[in-house]
């Protein structure tokens, strides 16, 4: 069980993508967004962990918060 | 019981299809037991990998146009019409031009894509593309008058055609200037949206010393915003600016509406089970190539080898028998490395690609494939 409380504004469910997929879903995402939405990135593939903090780490968006208690990963991003 | 099949597009995959079907159902076709139906808005079939050689002088894009009715088996109907919707309750599809509703038992979504180049601002006005037959002669006029200043190829949007077609483009055009006498002129970038040079790490593990041994400058997590084509700038949502004086853009691309109006996935691409290629939103529906989001390249390949998985599927289906093939995910490219010498990979879901070193053998490999190409459409190959 995840004891993240963060209610995300949208979710994209990029389970079952190749890479780069689930980080370009979330691009996608972030795009049409906005400041202050939380998108919710839900990925299966491990590469999204390092993907998705360094992308994140190039923009003013903010990684709150990434689950990891399951099989799959919840990366929860705020927009700036 | 399954005895109409349509094909929507006569792009690779479809073709293949209708051909692969009317081979192996060819018995029940002449018995009057089974149709097969080939929808296409173009009575050409078009091979777009010729499209990445016409900027250079290499190729016309008639090279890559062949009328589909000399490439499709006779026991196919072909109809050239536009589909304008998809009943996937009713199992039929509405025509343009057509007398009345076409209907299915067994309908595959054959459409490929579409360029996008309006959804960033400036792209349309200021880039220059290799993914369409106009955009690359436009493009070939913009490089023969090129001899000095800076061209950036922006990825500007995924997943897209072709994905190893960016790393060819920049490949082919150091060497293209370095012929010419003019590539200490000629600045190139090379940008892509994430933290590499391509999507696949084992890939983009054998590019990127290739790009710096060449001397390709590298921007990546670029995701292009906006162009300003009168400032001739590419501005990515990263914050990063470019001055260009030729931008060959690759723009972000679409399915066709008429799939999502169906409701069969998102942006015209159509959900699907990435085994069977069954769509997940509806009954009696398989998509394949481009159409399908299996995860896997946007590639002839891909369709190719889709395509006769579909068509194994079928053929147990009007058999009355369960139908058992599924996709691995099998992809097969050639890279070009250079005007003369290219790469090879071939991977599936579980082995990941491992790029052959680049040879002169592997290019010519690639140039006969593309003329024994049109073996493959009728199904020979």
């Amino acid at each position: 069980m995840t004891d993240i409380d963060i209610e995300p504004t949208d979710t994209v469910d990029a389970r079952g993508a190749a890479c780069p997929g689930p980080l370009m879903d979330l691009i996608g995402r972030v795009r049409s967004a906005s400041p202050g939405d939380v998108v919710l990135l839900l990925s299966d593939n491990d590469q999204s962990l390092t993907d998705v903090s360094e992308w994140v780490d190039e923009t003013d968006n903010d990684l709150l918060a990434v689950d990891e208690t399951g099989d799959e990963y919840g990366f929860y991003v705020e927009v700036a | 019981m399954v005895r109409r099949v349509a094909i929507l597009g006569g792009g690779t995959g479809g073709t293949v299809l209708a051909n692969d079907l009317a081979d192996r159902l060819a018995a029940e076709i002449d018995a009057g037991d089974v149709e097969v139906t080939l929808i296409n808005d173009d009575p050409d079939h078009v091979y777009k990998p010729v499209w990445l050689y016409v900027p250079f002088g290499q190729r016309e894009p008639a090279d890559g146009r062949r009328p589909l009715r000399e490439l499709v088996d006779s026991r196919v109907d072909l109809v050239v019409d536009r589909v304008t919707a998809i009943d996937t309750d009713g199992k039929e599809l509405s025509l343009r031009d057509g007398p009345g509703p076409l209907a299915y038992d067994r309908l595959v979504v054959a459409t490929g894509s579409t360029l996008a180049p309006a959804e960033v601002p400036g792209l349309a006005e200021g880039g220059h593309d290799y993914y369409s037959e106009s955009g690359a002669l436009a493009l070939r006029e913009e490089l023969l008058s090129m001899t000095e200043g800076h061209l950036v190829l922006s990825v500007v949007g995924t997943p897209h055609m072709c994905p190893a077609a960016p790393l060819e483009f920049a490949f082919m055009a150091d060497d293209w200037f370095r012929e010419r006498g003019l590539r200490e002129d000629v600045e190139i970038t090379y940008t892509y949206p994430i933290n590499r040079v391509h999507g696949n790490p084992h890939v983009s593990e054998w590019a990127e010393p290739i790009m710096a041994e060449r001397g390709v400058g590298v921007e990546t997590f670029f995701n292009a915003e906006s162009v300003d084509p009168e400032a001739g700038t590419i501005a990515s949502m990263e914050g990063t600016e470019l001055d260009y004086d030729l931008l060959v853009g690759i723009p972000p691309h679409r399915g066709v509406d008429v799939v999502e109006e169906a409701g069969l996935g998102d942006r015209g691409w159509v959900d699907v089970d990435k085994r069977t290629l069954e769509a997940d939103r509806a009954d009696g529906v398989y998509a394949i190539g481009d159409a399908a989001t299996t995860g896997v390249p946007k590639a002839g390949s891909v369709a190719h080898y889709q395509a006769g998985v579909v068509a194994r599927r079928i053929a147990s289906e009007v058999r009355d028998r369960p139908a058992t093939a599924t996709y691995d995910g099998k992809t097969l490219c050639f890279i070009e490395t250079g005007m003369d010498s290219a790469s090879f990979v071939e991977f599936d879901y579980e082995n990941p690609p491992s790029p052959a070193p680049a040879s002169e053998k592997l290019h010519w490999s690639k140039l006969a494939y593309n003329e024994s190409y049109w073996l493959t459409a009728r199904g020979l190959l």
